[in-house]
């Protein structure tokens, strides 16, 4: 019995492939965003060694960065509400992505500001730059930018991570990929579809923060 | 549904773990062996394996590991394979590991010195021997670290075969949380289960890599 392939049947259900490609890339990008300023403050913690947060955030990234991405979700979303904590399927989706990205960063990231030559903040220093001032000018500009292709990497990989979030109902490219296969009955085809939008996206995303490391950090035209 | 017990739902987990470190193991090992000749072609003299094998490793490392395992289940039923879960996982898991280790391995080869290829060729060897004799057992010193650190990922990759329905550690956990309504213990326990399994890969590479570090200075 040989198939034949109907690969126009996933392509009547473009606005379902559009809704979860917006999603999919709203919650990278809330992602992104607030889990690189959680790992920017778990660095700092780390790399300064501020007690007792030092202690708590190193807690944190190995909690996270040894248990999968799924059962991080699963835990949030199934077991928190179990002791009072209720959130609906995107909120638990979003502190995923937070918590999670957050993890890596905070590793990525300390590498970087611990790579500053303590020359940079001695003559920080010397030019009467408070401590603030000193990580706001000199340790960070510099620190994010020689991890910056890394950060990049972890964001693609949480992005295609993501997927995992339909499986608590959460409406993005893989829900809608569910969605659409119960529909046309066209599972290969479908799922084939979405296989190549991920892989769009993330090249995609991979160029755009490329883009944002070189303007707004190394502040190259 | 109050007779199961703290204690039935440890055991129950335990056997899905063993699950989940079948899955790994055979992840592991055929991702291994797949990964070398991906990575012999990644690094060949010719354009086109090189190619070949560039495109492999994008596609792989650049699609939700979800997704592949989705067209491994219903591509098979389209040929008229009937595939069960634990076949497509292991098909899945192996390939996305082959792909990640013949890109952490080129690297590793990459790392050595060029002269060693040039003093190796000038001693007539061929391609097959300078990788053989030469450059691998130097690489592989360098690669040992990151390809431990890489198991974690493989590790915790076995947790999305579950959607599929392939009963591990995390399946088990979502039939015991609706089974005993605790999400919370049964979750926590699942997380538990990884963090064990994950944790001493971890650190292990840390030692490893610092242990490389050290090596190096002197």
């Amino acid at each position: 019995m040989s198939y034949v392939f109907d690969f126009p049947a996933v392509f009547e259900h473009t606005d379902a492939l559009l809704a979860g490609t917006g999603r999919t890339l709203a919650l990278t990008a809330i992602g992104a965003v607030a889990g690189i300023a959680l790992g920017i403050v778990g660095a700092v913690c780390r790399a300064w060694r501020l007690a007792p947060f030092d202690r708590l955030f190193a807690v944190y990234v190995e909690l996270i960065r040894n248990t999968p991405f799924l059962v991080q979700l699963f835990f949030i979303f199934f077991g928190l509400p179990a002791i009072g904590v209720q959130m609906n399927e995107w909120q638990a989706a979003i502190l995923a992505v937070i918590i999670n990205l957050g993890a890596y960063s905070t590793e990525i990231i300390r590498a970087g500001i611990e790579a500053t030559p303590k020359g940079q903040i001695e003559a920080a220093q010397s030019l009467a730059l408070n401590r603030l001032q000193t990580f706001r000018h000199v340790v960070l500009p510099p620190a994010l930018l020689k991890v910056w292709p890394a950060l990049c990497s972890q964001v693609v990989i949480v992005m295609l991570g993501t997927s995992v979030c339909s499986q608590i109902a959460a409406e993005e490219l893989t829900f809608a990929a569910n969605f659409i296969q119960s529909r046309n009955f066209r599972a290969f085809e479908t799922y084939f579809i979405v296989t190549a939008i991920y892989f769009l996206l993330a090249i995609g995303i991979r160029q755009l923060m490329m883009q944002i490391g070189r303007r707004l950090i190394a502040r190259r035209p | 549904m109050n007779d199961i017990s703290t204690w039935d739902i440890v055991r129950n987990l335990f056997d899905g773990a063993v699950w989940t470190l079948a899955l790994s193991l055979t992840a592991f090992v055929f991702g291994g062996l797949a990964g070398l000749a991906i990575l012999f072609a990644r690094i060949a003299k010719h354009a086109l394996p090189r190619r070949l094998a560039l495109g492999y490793i994008e596609i792989f490392q650049g699609t939700p590991l979800l997704m592949q395992l989705f067209i491994i289940f219903f591509g098979g039923s389209l040929i008229g394979l009937e595939i069960s879960p634990w076949i497509a996982a292991a098909i899945g898991l192996t390939l996305f590991t082959s792909a990640y280790l013949a890109e952490i391995w080129r690297g590793c080869v990459e790392a050595i010195p060029k002269g060693q290829w040039e003093a190796s060729a000038s001693l007539a060897l061929s391609r097959f021997e300078q990788m053989r004799y030469v450059i691998l057992p130097q690489a592989l010193r360098i690669a040992i670290a990151p390809t431990v650190g890489f198991s974690v990922q493989v590790v915790k990759g076995t947790a999305v075969a579950s959607i599929i329905g392939f009963v591990e550690l995390t399946k088990t956990g979502s039939m015991l949380a609706n089974a005993t309504f605790q999400p919370f213990l049964v979750f926590g326990f699942v997380a538990l289960g990884y963090f064990a399994l994950c944790y001493p890969l971890s650190a292990y590479a840390r030692t490893l890599e610092r242990n490389l570090h050290g090596a190096r200075s002197h």
